[in-house]
């Protein structure tokens, strides 16, 4: 007994001497506590809809108004016909169109009954489910209003409910695409970020320094390698997600890997980048895998829509490349769109990966101190 | 003939502690030149200096003519640098490390093949195993073929035969001779005192501080005082009865005998009875040359 | 068995797959002697070393180590030595006092023992001002000096002790080495591995391992005679091997 007492009286020892365990085990669950208790939320706020109203009379409206005030909506534009649906969801800040059909305050009031359509958007399962049962709700309060104080409301209207792009509202529309994004980052940066501390480690990096190879020798030979092999593997991803999922790729294929090869290389420069800051690879993994996969998971609108948090998230989450990512990979695999649409995160991804090699090379440590 | 190296009074810290203190010295062109110390010491922080992996605080380094701060990019294609531990990748053969470094440096194995064959000589028959499945002995062989193939003027090894059997150590040393052949410049550094004998020039360091510096035969030359050798029957009653005659100035345990100074430098039959008294038997004593080792330690006591 | 043979090894065989790492080793050693085990490296010192300490099994043969069975009864093997490998014995993170305090709990010993002994450690080796001082923070000599010393805190039948005085310097080698004198006096044996050979001298009897076999087992002065060598290390060029392994 006396000797179990005394080992654990020696691993509490080693415990708090270590700053950084202890970091882990208390910074850690606060810090999840706080993310989830605020990024998650179930709730919409500021959803954006687009108004299609073919009737244009009082009581679409007045409905109109009644959707549009609510804190959960707020109206991104008025659509003239059908064709516009598909370029308002590509722009990406409408989640669903509501539709009123032509004559739609009459038939109401004549027949009783009058038809409305909620298109949502697909390629965002839970947020098009949540809009659609929100605005439901408010369409039987209106409808209820309107009835007058009545047991049996003699009137009724039927919402129609649409999903574009994922009409069977699979959910693996959303997780397939979020997934790739996770596992690009993780595995490519933690990949390099491990390879070059592997070296420090070991010893061979004091070699390799002490050797006519200059650095950004060092660290474009170390990215390639992965470049390849990682290319290849989103190549079998996709595949498997065709092929066992049905996930479709709606835009061009070509354009689709060419921003996948982007990515590929932020994330490993990115790795190399982390590499520098490190000085041991249980260090870098640690970064590469807990630093990375909590945000990206979190913060990048990869489960959690990002309108849906308050606002200082959606600043932290402006660093965090896969959120351009995911945006670019669902809208082209999804929507179909092309680079028009996601020209923006195109750049913003290309001056990152720009900046993290430029950071490597400066950072690189030339020497041993 | 120029000089490798020239070395005027580097200082370096690390945080509180004083790795090298006023280090100065010169190396000549094709020289054995051996720093002989034990562990922190500071030798793999000079060496790390002079393969401008690190700055000094204080004091001027040239190496090959070329400031060792400023002009580090060309003296790294000229140096061979072999470290402390085997920095040879594990999972590479002995043939895709060599390989890997000839090409690192622009040049070829077939090239430089004739300088390493003496060494590589040993570990080709195991040419396709993977360097982390060799023996001690033949991982040092591979790295300092490897730290050879591109036929660099100086070349640098951190205790290279550290951990080491008795056998491959000499077989190791064996080699570096042959090396003078081809007018490299070696710089060495060892904790065995013995190994300070086949070198051309050496410095004895100790707590950043260098003791000594002189050929070989001249340091042990410097020992100050008679040295005498005694033997007995028990060794450690010898050395405990030893440490009590008040005319002891030192006396430490050297393999099966004691060397002993003493105040005034002279055995008398007063010695003899002291350890008579003390129940020893067998005693004799003559006197003898000092080795490196007496002199280390003698330089270590004034310290 | 002699009352005063500690370790009895008889035609000890081990095997991993099909590489025989010791083969048909056989010797004794006797109580309060120093014995040295040279070898060149990869000839079977560490694999026997193991098999000794209650760390691993022989394949074949019977090695009794303190009057227990290395088959059967590994664990009475281990409460009943000292071990001190060469760079890894204390726990860098914690202070000498907390290591001694360790060890001591590990070793089964009572809180007033250990409290004593402490004591009698740190004024022997003169330590006292370096009680709460962690053990990264001290000199490699001062690291070999309490890590020895911890090893036998528990006065054990036998000590091993593997590279104990690799790059130390040679005062500091020295001084460790009048503790293991001081060991062997109290009557605790003393099994040291060393790659210099020097120190071999030290030794009551040596034994060199070549390619997994005893190929010398005497006192220093002995097999000096029979080689006709000058030295330890001559005898030892001349018969052992280096691995080709």
């Amino acid at each position: 007994m006396k000797r179990f007492i005394g080992f654990v009286k020696k691993e509490f020892l080693h415990i708090f001497r270590d700053y950084r365990t202890l970091f882990i085990l208390f910074g850690i669950p606060a810090a999840q506590i706080l993310i989830f208790g605020y990024a998650v939320s179930m709730d919409i706020k500021n959803a954006g809809i687009a108004i299609l109203d073919l009737s244009h009379d009082e009581i679409t409206q007045k409905l109109t108004d009644k959707l549009i005030s609510s804190d959960f909506f707020r109206e991104t534009e008025n659509l003239l016909n059908y064709n516009d649906i598909d370029k308002v969801f590509k722009k990406g800040k409408t989640k669903a169109v509501i539709v009123f059909e032509q004559g739609f305050g009459k038939k109401l009031i004549s027949q009783g009954k009058a038809s409305l359509s909620i298109i949502a958007d697909g390629s965002e399962p839970n947020t098009a489910t949540l809009v659609t049962n929100y605005t439901m709700a408010i369409v039987n309060s209106f409808t209820t209003e309107l009835a007058g104080p009545v047991t049996t409301p003699s009137i009724s209207i039927l919402p129609e409910v649409k999903m574009f792009y994922n009409p069977e509202l699979k959910s693996h529309f959303m997780f397939v695409p979020g997934v790739i994004t996770l596992i690009l980052i993780l595995i490519c940066a933690l990949m390099t970020s491990v390879t070059i501390t592997r070296e420090k480690e070991f010893g061979t990096m004091e070699v390799l320094l002490v050797s006519p190879l200059r650095p950004i020798q060092i660290i474009l030979g170390k990215v390639m390698p992965y470049f390849i092999l990682s290319l290849i593997n989103v190549i079998m991803i996709l595949l498997l997600s065709w092929l066992v999922f049905g996930l479709p790729v709606k835009g061009s294929i070509i354009l689709l890997l060419a921003e996948c090869m982007l990515y590929i290389m932020m994330s490993l420069t990115l790795g190399i980048l982390i590499s520098t800051v490190s000085s041991s690879m249980q260090q870098a993994i640690f970064i590469s895998l807990i630093g990375l996969m909590l945000p990206t998971i979190l913060l990048s609108g990869f489960i959690f829509p990002i309108e849906n948090m308050p606002v200082i998230y959606d600043y932290v989450s402006a660093v965090l490349p896969p959120r351009y990512f995911i945006t670019i990979i669902k809208n082209i695999m999804i929507k179909g769109t092309g680079l028009a649409f996601v020209w923006k995160e195109t750049l913003i991804l290309t001056i990152m990966t720009m900046v993290f090699i430029g950071l490597s090379v400066r950072k690189f440590k030339i020497r041993l101190e | 003939m120029q000089n490798i190296i020239e070395s005027e009074g580097i200082c370096k810290k690390f945080g509180d502690t004083e790795a090298l203190k006023n280090i100065s010295f010169s190396v000549n062109e094709g020289d054995i030149f051996g720093f002989i110390g034990p562990d922190g010491a500071g030798k793999t922080t000079l060496f790390r200096i002079i393969t401008t992996l690190l700055v000094q605080d204080e004091g001027d380094l040239k190496v090959l003519g070329l400031d060792a701060i400023k002009d580090y990019k060309e003296l790294r294609k000229n140096i061979g640098y072999m470290p402390g531990r085997f920095s040879l990748y594990q999972d590479l053969s002995v043939e895709e490390n060599l390989n890997f470094y000839a090409t690192v440096f622009g040049t070829s194995v077939k090239e430089n093949y004739e300088l390493i064959s003496d060494i590589y000589s040993h570990i080709e028959p195991f040419k396709k195993r993977l360097a982390g499945k060799l023996s001690g002995g033949m991982k040092q062989k591979l790295a300092l073929s490897c730290a050879l193939i591109h036929k660099p003027r100086l070349l640098v090894l951190d205790e290279p035969t550290t951990g080491v059997d008795a056998v491959s150590r000499s077989e190791f040393w064996s080699m570096l001779s042959k090396l003078r052949e081809h007018n490299i410049t070696i710089l060495v550094s060892t904790p065995y005192m013995d190994e300070a004998m086949r070198c051309d020039n050496i410095a004895l360091i100790q707590n950043g501080n260098i003791l000594s510096i002189n050929t070989p035969v001249k340091v042990k030359e410097g020992f100050s005082r008679k040295l005498f050798r005694v033997r007995a029957d028990e060794k450690y009653k010898l050395i405990t009865a030893l440490r009590k005659y008040p005319q002891t100035l030192s006396a430490y345990p050297f393999g099966d005998s004691v060397h002993v100074t003493l105040i005034d430098d002279q055995i008398d039959k007063l010695f003899y009875l002291f350890l008579n008294e003390a129940g020893l038997k067998g005693v004799t004593v003559e006197e003898t040359a000092a080795n490196i080792e007496d002199r280390f330690l003698e330089l270590m006591e004034k310290a | 068995m002699m009352n005063n043979t500690v370790i009895s090894v008889k035609n000890m065989v081990k095997k991993f797959g099909h590489f025989t790492a010791n083969d048909n080793l056989n010797f004794e050693v006797y109580k309060g002697e120093i014995f040295g085990f040279l070898g060149a490296n990869g000839a079977g010192k560490t694999t026997a070393i193991r098999i000794l300490s209650g760390l691993s099994e022989p394949t074949s043969g019977e090695v009794i180590v303190a009057g227990f069975n290395a088959r059967h009864q590994a664990e009475k093997i281990k409460k009943n030595i000292g071990y001190m490998c060469q760079k890894f014995s204390l726990y860098e993170d914690l202070t000498v006092k907390e290591n001694i305090t360790l060890y001591g709990g590990i070793y089964g010993m009572s809180r007033d023992l250990i409290r004593k002994r402490t004591n009698e450690l740190l004024e022997k080796l003169k330590f006292h001002e370096y009680e709460n001082r962690i053990i990264a923070d001290l000199p490699l000599g001062l690291k070999q000096k309490l890590a020895f010393s911890v090893a036998v805190l528990h006065e054990p039948k036998i000590v091993f002790l593997d590279e104990p005085t690799g790059g130390v310097d040679p005062i500091t080698r020295r001084q460790f080495w009048e503790m293991i004198y001081q060991t062997a006096e109290m009557g605790i044996t003393v099994f040291v591995t060393t790659h210099y050979m020097d120190e071999a001298e030290y030794c009551d009897r040596i034994s060199i391992m070549s390619d997994g076999k005893i190929v010398a087992l005497d006192t220093p002065e002995n097999l000096k005679n029979k080689y006709h060598a000058g030295s330890v290390e001559e005898v030892f060029i001349k018969i052992a091997r280096p691995a080709n392994n």
